[in-house]
């Protein structure tokens, strides 16, 4: 019986759902220390990070926790959603639910179904650009004194490759890769450049606007379900004394504000200031 | 005072139910809830109407019979109380009050606002007692040393009336305030100790099997028990819970 009560019960069903948001939470915080280069770093700091992101093997292995974390998240939400939705078949004509619980609280379900929205498109967007499509390698300015400047491929091994020697066919690029022409030959790898798929996205004369409205709002969803999710993480994996339930709360809360603030702030500065 | 009480009627567990609208007057602001329903019954006797059915039976905050969701709030609007202590005085002149009976698939309505709460008992004969060799040589429970504060917590556990109002209020109907305290009376105690693994499983089981909702910690239960059982109860079921499912 002990097993299966950890698969099965309904306990357990908030074992996972605390376990799995609370690595969501780390995720986002990693996510968030990332994108925050758009701001404080160049675009080949940007983009060093995000080749990182897709090679490093401990990377994709906390890569592939996430994406199963989001699908049990979302899975096991609906279960008890229906659950819960099953234990009062008769509603009350008058529920004054304000006057005894928060409004986060009471909505989580909507709010992770508007989250999980936002994740399948924001994936669409960069992730899957990222990673099933032919990228724009990241391309430098030399400016040399009396000439004209040079554009050139930047490159893992931090090879320069001008970008007339592709065009004039010296060098063959297949996917990000450059081989000397007509040979297996790999000259050096190139940076995909998420930078400038990122910020053009933003800054999309016709969409632009609504792109950046709508991750605003996203973030607002996310602010909302992080005010409860956070601390109601712990007390559903038992931890709650009195003596430091105002911390947790407190963290909660600040976690909550602070965290889809500063993502908020990106597409914002992108669209303004950039 | 005049009132309009909108009541939920139902002939018996069988038949629809609906909300149906009586007008009261002369209502004293010193009458408890209770007996201004029992006024409005009277007045229903009078006139040959079926009065209407509802739970109570002490009358004074301690046996959990009496139920009702007024207002969109168990045992009504104030805190710290049941329905037989909620006094007219909280309403105003010329209010429209709901009275409907505790909502829940586990809590059937037998007849008006009366709810079947026997899902409770079940919870309760799954695990809620101490096994104790009562032959004539039962040890003296006060021989044994507790910790006042462990002592203290467990009667706070232990001060649950059993009456529902966490299941009522609950988003999702979930006993689990009511279950944890049933769970934590024992737990924090070294009598109780013996079967707790045992205890918190079947206890979990039985409410699950009986069609509670799960805990999504909103902390509504918390707020409007009358009793003041504390969310620290639930977490300790959970990390009992977990104990036990590990072991």
């Amino acid at each position: 019986m002990a097993k299966s009560a950890l698969l099965k019960s309904s306990l357990a069903k908030k074992y996972w759902m605390a376990l799995t948001g609370l690595f969501l939470c780390l995720f986002l915080v990693g996510h968030l220390a990332g994108n925050l280069q758009l701001i404080f770093g160049d675009a080949s700091a940007f983009n060093e990070y995000a080749l990182f992101m897709t090679t490093n093997p401990a990377v994709k292995v906390l890569s592939y926790v996430t994406y199963i974390s989001i699908l049990f998240h979302a899975i096991d939400g609906i279960v008890l959603t229906i659950q819960n939705k099953k234990a009062r078949p008769i509603g009350y004509a008058k529920n004054n639910a304000a006057a005894n619980s928060s409004f986060s609280s009471r909505n989580m379900a909507v709010l992770g179904t508007l989250l999980l929205v936002f994740i399948v498109t924001h994936m669409v967007n960069f992730w899957a650009k990222m990673h099933f499509t032919q990228m724009p390698l990241q391309t430098i300015e030399v400016k040399m004194e009396g000439q004209k400047p040079l554009i050139v491929y930047k490159t893992v091994q931090e090879q320069y490759i001008p970008v007339e020697a592709v065009d004039r066919g010296q060098v063959e690029l297949k996917g990000t890769k450059f081989y000397q022409f007509g040979t297996d030959l790999k000259v050096a790898d190139g940076y995909k450049d998420l930078h400038k798929i990122t910020i053009e996205f933003f800054k999309d004369p016709s969409y632009g606007i609504f792109y950046t409205i709508g991750y605003v709002l996203a973030m607002i969803v996310l602010g909302f379900h992080l005010s409860h999710g956070f601390a109601s993480a712990f007390q559903s994996l038992g931890i709650n004394n009195p003596r430091y339930n105002g911390v947790v709360k407190g963290i909660g809360y600040l976690f909550a504000y602070l965290v889809p603030a500063l993502f908020a702030i990106i597409p914002l500065y992108i669209y303004f200031i950039k | 005072m005049n009132l309009t009480l909108k009541i939920w009627r139902q002939k018996n567990a069988k038949e629809k139910g609906q909300m149906v609208d009586y007008k009261i007057s002369n209502v004293s602001p010193d009458m408890s809830f209770l007996e201004m329903l029992d006024v409005l019954n009277n007045e229903l006797i009078e006139k040959g109407d079926d009065p209407v059915a509802f739970d109570h039976d002490c009358r004074e905050g301690i046996c959990g019979m009496c139920s009702l969701f007024i207002n969109g709030e168990a045992h009504g609007p104030d805190r710290g109380i049941t329905t037989c202590q909620l006094h007219m005085r909280m309403f105003k002149d010329g209010d429209t009050i709901y009275i409907e009976p505790f909502r829940a698939k586990a809590f059937p309505v037998i007849k008006d606002l009366v709810v079947d709460r026997t899902a409770f008992d079940k919870i309760q004969h799954a695990g809620g007692f101490v096994s104790v060799n009562t032959s004539g040589n039962t040890q003296d429970a006060n021989a044994i040393p507790i910790p006042k504060h462990d002592a203290d917590r467990a009667f706070d556990a232990a001060t649950c009336i059993g009456c529902g109002a966490c299941v009522a209020t609950c988003k999702n109907s979930s006993a689990m305030l009511f279950v944890s305290a049933k769970v934590s009376q024992f737990a924090l105690l070294p009598q109780g100790k013996v079967e707790a693994a045992e205890r918190v499983l079947n206890m979990v089981n039985e409410m699950d099997a009986l069609g509670f909702g799960n805990c999504t910690n909103t902390g509504a239960c918390e707020v409007e028990c009358p009793k003041g059982i504390s969310l620290e109860n639930i977490a300790r079921m959970n990390r009992e819970y977990l104990k036990a499912s590990l072991k």
